[in-house]
């Protein structure tokens, strides 16, 4: 087990979490390991709360008509499952907590190259969170998450706030975004060339670029929205001699790259978890990271394919499906790449694996799926019905949720020391499978038949397959809960990890766990990314005594 | 799944375009399912076949295979791209109107169709069409973006406030089709429904010519209009509360001269100009126990209009 080059000096360093004590010492902490926990934990609230409203959505479902709240209460309640999940979770949770932890510990860095910047990030999140969270408790935001004008400057609702809460929310990102590529280009240890980097760094990397060159669009475009609402300027609203298609334009061509910015740290993820639990190199590893830049750049023209029937011109269209279809072949390659890393490697089922498998398989739907919607004239009919709402469910929730989940189970004892319980958290991830599935595949058959999206009431024949896709948020929810609570208990009761508990070959499997406040005790040796496999055995003797593939 | 789908909930085919949008459906369903299986099924072979503790030989070291990932990126790149082209042709056929299609005007507001023929003949939330002739829809809003979308077309396009924007079909057979709104606009987005109904060449023209305002008296215009402007499908004439649960409004048997309830808790009195107002201001005066969610009459109606519907509404005595 324990294959460490650094466990001397284990004992003289005061790891990270215990380093100093008391909440101000967390509070004004400038330790990417600390902020990266305290961004862990809270996005992950910001996803128990999203995940609330999306079980009263689906409640809600369970009969045609009124089941538990009105249709204004119910316009509401998506409004806000989107617009928390979206820009209050699923944006910073994997490149701000996960990014911050492993990024610097990945190129062999003590830290960030901005690490008081890093700690304003959270703050300016939390900023930009409390006008959001103002803007719940003064009565809500009805406009959906994409804000589509006019109605989002005629509806009563409190807008204004949330959408100064997205454009503070924002600059964090930004902040982010502008660390984490000085830190990639400027902290690498002597000998991290970026052909040595693993993978996840090239994610959040790519990911990092999107952050800073799309997110200030979004900033402009909710501002123009205040700007409108409040002093009554034409920008979008017609009746103010404004343009509502202008606003679409805008708005994707921050939101489609944000999509990106959702799930390319997903792929890092991913590409981790297949490696270091099949014990091989990754197969194709400058196409899985030129591919991640690449789809950052792709990201940027194809924001149209979301207006394919908006009243935008022919010639958009065409070009916008074309643009599209492009990117889904590196895409595709990827996925490719993950699954023929396993051959001939050893295999294990731990469950960071089962949650990468279970990616594989629903990141392949969302894909698949996607294909439909590229087709100009199937999108005409698919076009936001719950063909849509299934379609990214599958991506963002199939994809980068299960990622994450993966990633919170193979990093958890490296960020705390301490092992979760093993078999709880397989069944925990069997029930998020099935309840994931059982929620959104029902979904895509109800989009085919014609069932638009943010319907409060419904047609009696779409009854039964709400009713399944409830059934399934229950069985999801279930084994997210289990899960955030074994995870919660093994802080207090979970055996003490060692410092690699699954063998792994990272940088940050070489460092003890919990890691010492400076990462690396002594120059850290700098090896391939994922050196597995018997020639590397031979070629780092020093590092890796033990033969890899064997799993004790 | 989605094949089951087809076969177990068939989605009718009501217009020229649906079966050309449904073949490249099935196209897209039968190469996702073929990519799907094989993928999976060696993702599940790997982890058996090679699992930790069963496979012991030595790992192999391979970075990578540039034929395979060549050969792989071509052949996807060959089918994304005909995919592409056939969704493109399909997009052609619904943007190229045919010429002589015949025209009708669509005005979307919350939450509410109308449909406006050439020979000034009005309906609402109900689309009366010919069978087998093009049809062209012109649309515009007068308050925020709504969506036409007609499942069993498979055809869809955004309403928009201050532009026109415009969508065609031909309907081959008689029957009815329902339409929905599409984008987002609102507390009664959902029930912002409508209904195409397809006609014999004979029978639309009927309809179309049916109405002459010069053979009948205000209360029979006024009950035509009742209907023809779709106040029936909310307003219940006949003392029922069947409406009501379908999210409508009041009865309207009976109520002229009476004392009204408002759910600001006071009262008013029944008179012409309280039905005038409700028709074309409604969210003025909410009678109590109901919401604010009939769309605006105003500017649709004539003053002429008016006095009918007024004179209708009064004859409905207890």
């Amino acid at each position: 087990m324990s294959n460490l080059a650094h466990s001397t000096s284990e004992a003289n360093s005061p790891d990270y979490l215990h380093a100093t004590k008391g909440l101000w010492s967390w509070l004004s902490t400038l330790d990417h390991k600390r902020i990266g926990i305290m961004y862990l934990f809270t996005t992950l609230g910001f996803f128990l709360i999203g995940g609330f409203f999306a079980l009263l959505i689906r409640i809600e479902h369970l009969t045609p008509g009124k089941t538990i709240m009105e249709a204004n209460m119910y316009n509401t309640v998506f409004t806000l499952h989107g617009a928390i999940m979206v820009f209050m979770f699923i944006i910073p949770n994997v490149p701000a907590s996960f990014g911050n932890f492993l990024l610097p510990i990945m190129i062999g860095a003590k830290d960030v190259a901005f690490p008081r910047l890093n700690l304003i990030s959270y703050y300016v999140l939390w900023a930009g969170a409390a006008l959001a969270i103002t803007s719940i408790v003064v009565g809500g935001v009805d406009t959906g998450w994409t804000f589509y004008t006019p109605y989002s400057i005629r509806t009563g609702t409190a807008v204004t706030l949330m959408a100064l809460g997205v454009f503070v929310m924002g600059f964090s990102s930004i902040f982010t975004g502008l660390n984490f590529i000085a830190t990639v280009h400027k902290m690498r240890a002597p000998g991290m060339t970026f052909h040595k980097m693993p993978l996840f760094v090239w994610a959040t990397y790519a990911t990092a670029i999107i952050q800073v060159v799309a997110t200030p669009v979004i900033g402009i475009t909710v501002a123009l929205l205040v700007m409108e609402r409040v002093f009554h300027i034409g920008f979008f609203d017609p009746k103010l001699g404004g343009d509502p298609i202008l606003f679409q334009h805008f708005f994707w061509f921050y939101s489609h790259p944000a999509v990106y910015i959702m799930i390319v740290p997903g792929f890092g993820i991913i590409s981790e978890l297949i490696t270091a639990f099949s014990k091989k190199t990754i197969f194709g590893y400058k196409a899985v990271a030129y591919s991640s830049l690449a789809i950052a750049f792709a990201s940027f023209i194809v924001w149209g394919h979301h207006m394919f029937v908006s009243g935008q011109s022919y010639l958009a269209s065409m070009l916008f499906s074309v643009a599209t279809i492009i990117i889904g072949v590196p895409t595709a390659i990827k996925i490719i790449n993950w699954t023929v890393t396993m051959y001939k490697g050893h295999v294990s089922w731990d469950t960071p694996m089962l949650y990468a498998m279970s990616f594989i398989f629903m990141f392949s739907i969302g894909g698949l799926t996607g294909l439909f919607l590229i087709a100009l004239s199937v999108d005409v009919h698919l076009h936001d019905t719950y063909f849509v709402v299934a379609h990214f469910h599958y991506v963002m929730m199939g994809g980068t949720v299960m990622a994450m989940l993966g990633g919170l189970h193979f990093w958890w004892p490296k960020m705390f020391g301490k092992m979760y319980p093993e078999k709880l958290a397989r069944f925990a991830a069997f029930l998020v499978f099935m309840g994931f599935n059982i929620t959104f595949l029902p979904q895509f058959v109800l989009g085919y038949l014609g069932m638009p999206r943010r319907y409060y009431n419904y047609e009696p024949r779409y009854q039964g397959l709400h009713q399944l896709s409830t059934l399934g948020s229950w069985i999801l929810a279930s084994g997210l809960i289990l899960t955030f609570s074994y995870l919660l208990v093994s802080l207090w009761r979970g055996k003490k990890a060692p410092a690699n508990p699954w063998n792994a070959r990272g940088l940050e499997w070489m460092i003890p766990s919990p890691p010492p406040v400076e990462n690396f005790t002594t120059e850290p040796v700098i090896f391939d990314a994922y050196p597995y496999g018997e020639e590397y055995d031979h070629k780092y003797p020093n590092l890796f005594p033990a033969s890899g593939g064997t799993h004790v | 799944m989605l094949l089951w789908t087809a076969l177990t909930f068939p989605l009718p085919q009501a217009s020229t375009m649906a079966p050309k949008t449904d073949a490249l459906y099935d196209f897209i369903y039968w190469f996702s399912v073929l990519s799907l299986i094989p993928t999976i099924a060696a993702m599940l072979y790997f982890a058996w076949k090679y699992r930790a503790g069963k496979n012991t030989a030595p790992i192999p070291v391979i970075e990578g295979n540039p034929v395979f990932e060549w050969t792989v990126s071509i052949v996807l790149s060959f089918f994304f791209v005909a995919i592409f082209i056939w969704g493109l042709i399909g997009f052609n056929e619904i943007y190229d109107i045919p010429t002589g299609a015949y025209e009708i005007n669509v005005i979307g507001q919350q939450w509410m169709w109308t449909f406006q023929y050439a020979n000034g003949q009005t309906s609402t939330n109900t689309l009366y069409v010919p069978k087998g002739r093009p049809i062209k829809l012109i649309m515009t809003s007068k308050d925020v973006i709504h969506d036409l979308f007609i499942p069993n077309f498979r055809l869809k396009q955004d309403v928009v406030p201050g532009m026109y924007s415009s969508l065609w079909f031909e309907a081959p057979n008689v029957g009815e089709n329902q339409i929905f709104c599409a984008q987002y606009c609102g507390t009664a987005h959902s029930n912002m429904i409508g209904k195409v109904v397809v006609m014999e060449p004979d029978d639309f023209n009927k309809w179309l010519n049916g109405i002459d305002p010069q053979k009948m008296n205000p209360l029979e215009l006024g009950k035509h209009l009742f209907t023809q402007r779709n106040c029936i499908a909310c307003h219940a004439v006949d003392g029922g509360s069947a409406a009501k649960a379908n999210h409508g409004g009041p009865s309207l048997k009976g109520i002229f001269g009476k004392q009204i309830k408002l759910s600001d808790g006071t009262q008013v009195n029944a008179d012409e100009n309280y039905i005038r107002n409700s028709i074309v201001n409604p969210a003025g005066q909410i009678v109590e126990g109901f919401s604010p969610i009939m769309p605006t009459y105003k500017g649709l109606l004539t003053e002429e209009e008016l006095n009918y519907l007024v004179a209708y509404i009064k004859s409905l005595k207890e």
